[in-house]
């Protein structure tokens, strides 16, 4: 597998996962490439959002560890962690009459102190920040104005203020249309190939994720069933056993990733001759 | 023009909206001038400028007796106990992300009441002194149970409200309960009680109310604003606050113990006052957005001005009668909790 000879930027050993007191994911086994971008797959409730939120710490694991970068994380520090790692979770909200630019600020949460609430490196970081997600324009407006796609941009904005060399997101996409989901992954995109940010994120959509990630980790009940390069595991066997749908599986056009095109019913249009 | 002052030492570093700067030192400025109008109507009035003259020490001696022993008290603790139930309803609403929250309507100032009115039945042969340590006490009481319903690995906003609001319904009718049930009650002290209830800052003095309240202020308000950005994450939510490295229980904790505390201690002397807590803060964000660091203090200033003006209008509307603020306050408020019932009614 290519991603396993990579550096990992994340690894979960011998992870045991509950939610409440339902079991989820047992001695699970998983690393995330550092430098690339890592999908996770698998049809709702399969427990993908709960394992990126364990890798993040927002889930405390039953047994096992997670090591970012090497260290523990149940030993480090939140700070610390926060200085290493950014977690957006799915859908969320500022409150009412918040700026862009006050939003991106909290991302310097773990830099500040009481005393040092706007360094000269917190400004800098801002400013980029706001940049690198095409926000500049439109920082001192508040979020509940903008449209759902620049909403998103403001709080990815925020954790790339962070300056984490990992990014974890949760459905970054969901309820955006599709201009707006291709311009949310596409700056994930660039940030990741300009960068060399590690991205790790859940998304719904297949043929998106086989687009741009690296390395996809297809989950099912529970469990990884298999992961590695979407050219190499995405077939018809794949998503018949993860997804329980019977499709037929091209190539793209355009960029020659794998295309799922699910059977099923639909009209029927025979291209005149 | 930018629209960021910012401040930048050696060992400290700030950002603060010029609007901001604007908005405190505007209403700053209007709370002078409501205090000089506060000293000067009464049952004899006293020209702004013979208060200012008093104030400075060059004024006739008649004005200072009913200036300095009989109005300025009432004013100062009017400042005082009206900032702190403000902000105390500022941390309280960031706490639980609920902008129809404040320590009256969830049950935190019932439970001051609660422990003032059993202070004034049963122990008013003991000091006055230790009137406000029964009311804090009750106050923690009531925040602890509300806590100890709510919490379930943590504390979700949803369930805090509701049990809170529960909580203030059952407290206040055990309240009245004692008041009226207590049949060796003298009329004279059913009266202070029903009073306190309705929150009245009749009569107030330096020693026994200023200096009482001062310590608590003093202690609370800087520690209310050393933790505006940890509120500031928090209001993001519980992942995101966590996201960004806050360790969110630990500061939520000491943000309600703040919240808490004031609330108590401003009810010890103020009795009930409903409604400052919930409406300062919504104003505040109008006037400078819903960050934190602005909020805290403005709210502070409103919730001082409210109270001033609710209590001039008592004081002097119905001359000789003194009508408790808290009729005035709870008269503005009540349309103003509808109003914000309305504008949330989908959400």
């Amino acid at each position: 597998m290519k991603g396993a000879s990579r550096v990992s930027a994340i690894q979960a050993d011998k992870l045991t996962l509950s939610y409440g007191k339902k079991p989820i994911f047992s001695d699970l086994d998983l690393r995330i490439p550092e430098g690339r971008i890592t999908v996770f797959i698998g049809s709702n409730g399969c427990g993908k959002s709960t394992l990126l939120r364990s890798l993040a710490r927002l889930l405390k694991p039953e047994q096992g560890t997670v090591l970012l970068g090497g260290s523990e994380i149940a030993k480090l520090s939140g700070k610390e962690i926060a200085r290493r790692l950014a977690i957006l979770p799915q859908g969320p909200l500022a409150p009412e009459g918040l700026t862009v630019h006050q939003l991106v600020k909290q991302g310097r949460y773990p830099y500040q102190s009481f005393l040092q609430q706007w360094s000269r490196e917190d400004e800098a970081m801002v400013n980029k920040a706001l940049q690198a997600t095409g926000m500049d324009e439109l920082a001192g407006r508040s979020i509940d104005s903008l449209s759902g796609g620049q909403r998103q941009r403001a709080w990815i904005a925020m954790t790339l203020a962070q300056n984490t060399s990992t990014i974890l997101l949760d459905e970054p996409t969901t309820f955006l249309d599709m201009a707006h989901q291709i311009e949310i992954l596409d700056l994930l995109f660039d940030l990741n190939e300009r960068e060399n940010r590690t991205v790790a994120m859940v998304l719904h959509d297949i043929n998106l994720a086989c687009r741009y990630a690296h390395h996809i980790v297809a989950v099912k009940a529970g469990a990884v069933y298999a992961e590695g390069a979407p050219e190499e595991i995405v077939d018809e066997k794949l998503i018949r056993e993860v997804f329980g749908m019977e499709c037929q599986v091209t190539r793209d056009p355009i960029l020659g990733t794998p295309l799922v095109i699910p059977y099923g019913k639909g009209r029927k249009v025979t291209a005149r001759e | 023009m930018s629209n960021w002052v910012t401040i930048r030492g050696r060992r400290l570093s700030f950002q603060v909206p010029r609007r901001t700067i604007a908005v405190l030192a505007a209403l700053f400025l209007v709370n002078v001038i409501v205090m000089i109008a506060c000293i000067g109507f009464g049952s004899t009035f006293i020209s702004p400028l013979a208060v200012i003259r008093s104030l400075l020490g060059i004024g006739d001696s008649s004005n200072d007796m009913i200036i300095f022993t009989l109005r300025m008290p009432r004013v100062v603790i009017a400042v005082m106990v009206g900032s702190m139930l403000a902000v105390s309803g500022a941390l309280l609403q960031g706490i639980v992300r609920n902008p129809l929250t404040s320590p009256d309507v969830i049950g935190i100032s019932g439970g001051a009441s609660l422990g003032t009115i059993v202070f004034i039945l049963y122990f008013s042969h003991v000091s006055i002194r230790f009137m406000p340590i029964s009311s804090i006490a009750g106050a923690f009481g009531a925040a602890l149970l509300i806590y100890l319903f709510a919490y379930r690995g943590g504390i979700t906003p949803l369930r805090l409200v509701l049990i809170g609001i529960g909580m203030a319904t059952a407290l206040t009718a055990v309240s009245y309960m004692l008041i009226l049930t207590a049949s060796f009650t003298p009329t004279a002290v059913a009266v202070k009680a029903f009073t306190f209830m309705t929150g009245s800052i009749y009569g107030v003095s330096w020693t026994k109310d200023v200096l009482t309240l001062l310590p608590w202020l003093v202690v609370l308000m800087p520690v209310a604003l050393i933790y505006a950005r940890h509120l500031n994450v928090q209001e993001l939510g519980d992942e995101v606050a966590a996201s960004v490295g806050s360790s969110v229980n630990a500061k939520r904790t000491m943000l309600l113990f703040v919240s808490v505390a004031l609330a108590g201690a401003a009810v010890a002397i103020g009795g009930t006052i409903n409604f400052i807590g919930l409406m300062a803060p919504h104003i505040a964000r109008k006037l400078v957005g819903p960050a934190y660091g602005g909020v805290i203090p403005v709210s502070a200033l409103i919730g001082s001005l409210v109270l001033l003006l609710s209590d001039l209008v008592a004081r002097v509307a119905f001359i000789p009668l003194d009508i408790p603020a808290g009729v005035f306050t709870a008269a503005v408020g009540a349309p103003f909790f509808v109003y914000l019932l309305y504008r949330h009614r989908h959400s």
